[in-house]
């Protein structure tokens, strides 16, 4: 294997699109595998060093306010303002590239981390030069742990970072990508949520100023820094900028991973994946936390301003198309009973409440008796009462799954169901060992 | 300016005793599974001993009085 250069032989911003097209982030390449260092330096160019001069960085970090990215991990939090506050911490920062992806549905960035890997890196060393951070974690889900490895690997024999990579396995659990449950993890070992006053831009990992920033925005970091804001501006919406990676699942042709610009309309991305493959009958949005809407959905913008009048958000960018046939009360009360399950088990609401709402949706979905004022009680009861927002996004699904399904819920009241296929169109993952 | 007393519980430290809800029955009640919702965090000026005694009392040191100074009204 030879040695990859770490600069490319053309100039920064000349070797890649300058035009804003997409695909940004997913190349396609003949054949398959992760890009290679110098395949990634030939379509995109070098990583610009102004990052790592002090006086440059406030004005970098400015034009990553222009461009206006924020968090692809869910909560879509502007990435300057987090920036600068890492970057003005007390101490020596860290940066962490959340790539744990806990959530079963969503593979966006682990496809993201297996085809790209270097585009990630490239993100998180711009960071930690931008917040004055001196090493980067990588947390990678499990099934991409290799590639990443191999990809810092090639980095390091090219001598392409100034500061220390290093590439941790995430925990395999739907809460272990919070960010105060990935500093546990990191620190400690243990995945689960904590209250660390003030907050961990302050106070982190180690008591340091700690940035913790999902994957497939580094990914969109590391662009900006070669293109600027306004080439990043050129996909989206004027008040949700750029593109963003979308799970694609359920009752379509192609399941898969697809980039969008943010806005394109809901049937648009659907048909990235081919379009449906059967009649449906409901979308489950922004992921096992997200909302239920119907097919009226399908005509608004994917983006959060568009999905809003829907009462759904892109979320970490996930759509499940249910097909006619599903129970889709059936498929809420099993994904309510793994959210239930996945309750870190910290706080009183939310391990007792969800297991006590994930039974009552049982019987629900199993046309047995149920109280439908008791379970709107427990859902008022657990709604905002964690130390993390895990209670909340499963309220939230499950609130819109019976706003949704309101007359397949009054069916199954009666005992009925329209079911005629067997639960289990979205995936749930059986719990190995204890 | 006013300085405001607010109640706030540690979710992660409840262990859900409950004897808050005793000595704040007009600020706090229970949920379903007997941990405490807290009704209005704003401790009204009557009821600053009653909440320092729930303070006190709770075996695991989840409830904390926070004293902020914000305007009450926006």
């Amino acid at each position: 294997m030879n040695t990859a250069e770490c600069r490319p032989g053309l100039v920064p911003g000349e070797a890649g699109q300058s035009a804003g097209g997409l695909p940004r982030l997913l190349a396609e390449r003949r054949g398959g595998g992760p890009a290679t260092l110098a395949g990634h330096l030939a379509r995109h160019g070098g990583l610009p060093t102004a990052a790592w001069e002090r006086r440059r960085r406030e004005q970098f970090i400015a034009e990553v306010g222009r461009a206006g990215l924020t968090g692809r991990g869910g909560a879509a939090f502007p990435t300057a303002r987090k920036l600068a506050a890492v970057a003005a911490g007390p101490g020596r920062p860290v940066v962490i590239a959340n790539g744990t992806e806990g959530e079963p549905a969503s593979a966006k960035d682990k496809v993201l981390l297996a085809r790209e890997p270097h585009l990630v890196l490239d993100g998180a060393v711009l960071a930690a030069g931008l917040t004055g951070a001196r090493q980067a974690l990588v947390v990678a889900h499990g099934a991409v742990r290799e590639i990443v490895d191999e990809a810092v690997a090639e980095r390091r024999r090219a001598r392409c970072d100034p500061v220390q990579v290093q590439v941790l396995t995430g925990a395999g659990r739907f809460v272990a990508g919070e960010a105060t449950a990935l500093v546990n993890w990191v620190e400690h070992g243990i995945p689960v949520p904590t209250r660390v006053p003030p907050r961990i831009s302050e106070h982190g990992l180690g008591g340091r100023p700690t940035l913790v920033q999902n994957v497939e925005t580094l990914a969109h970091l590391a662009l900006i820094a070669r293109h600027g804001a306004a080439w990043f501006r050129s996909a989206g919406t004027p008040e949700e900028p750029g593109s963003m990676l979308v799970t694609v699942l359920g009752a379509v042709q192609r399941p898969g991973v697809y980039e969008t610009g943010i806005g394109v309309p809901v049937s648009s991305v659907l048909a990235r994946a081919g379009g449906p493959a059967a009649p449906l009958t409901a979308l489950l949005i922004g992921g096992y936390s997200g909302s239920w809407v119907d097919q009226a959905a399908m005509a608004l913008p994917f983006s959060a301003a568009g999905l809003h009048r829907a009462g759904a958000s892109p979320g970490a960018g996930l759509i499940a198309a249910l097909p006619a046939g599903a129970c889709g009360l059936a498929e809420t009360a099993r994904i309510a009973r793994y959210l239930a399950t996945e309750s870190a088990g910290q706080c009183g609401p939310c391990l007792f409440g969800l297991d006590s709402i994930a039974a009552e949706l049982g019987a629900l979905a199993a046309g047995h008796p149920f109280d439908p004022g008791r379970l709107r009680r427990w859902l008022g009861q657990v709604d905002g009462r964690g130390a993390c927002h895990h209670p909340d996004g499963a309220v939230r699904m499950i609130r819109s799954a019976l706003r949704v399904f309101a007359a397949e819920t009054a069916r199954h009241a009666r005992g009925w169901c329209c079911g005629t296929r067997p639960a289990g169109v979205l995936p749930v993952p059986s719990r190995a060992g204890p | 300016m006013t300085s405001r007393i607010r109640l706030r519980v540690d979710p992660i430290a409840c262990a859900g005793r409950g004897l808050c809800a005793e000595i704040l029955p007009g600020l706090i009640t229970l949920d379903d599974w007997g941990f405490p919702v807290i009704r209005d965090a704003d401790v009204p000026p009557g009821w600053q001993a009653e909440a320092g005694e729930a303070v006190r009392v709770c075996p695991v040191l989840a409830l904390r009085l926070d004293r902020v100074d914000r305007p009450a009204r926006r």
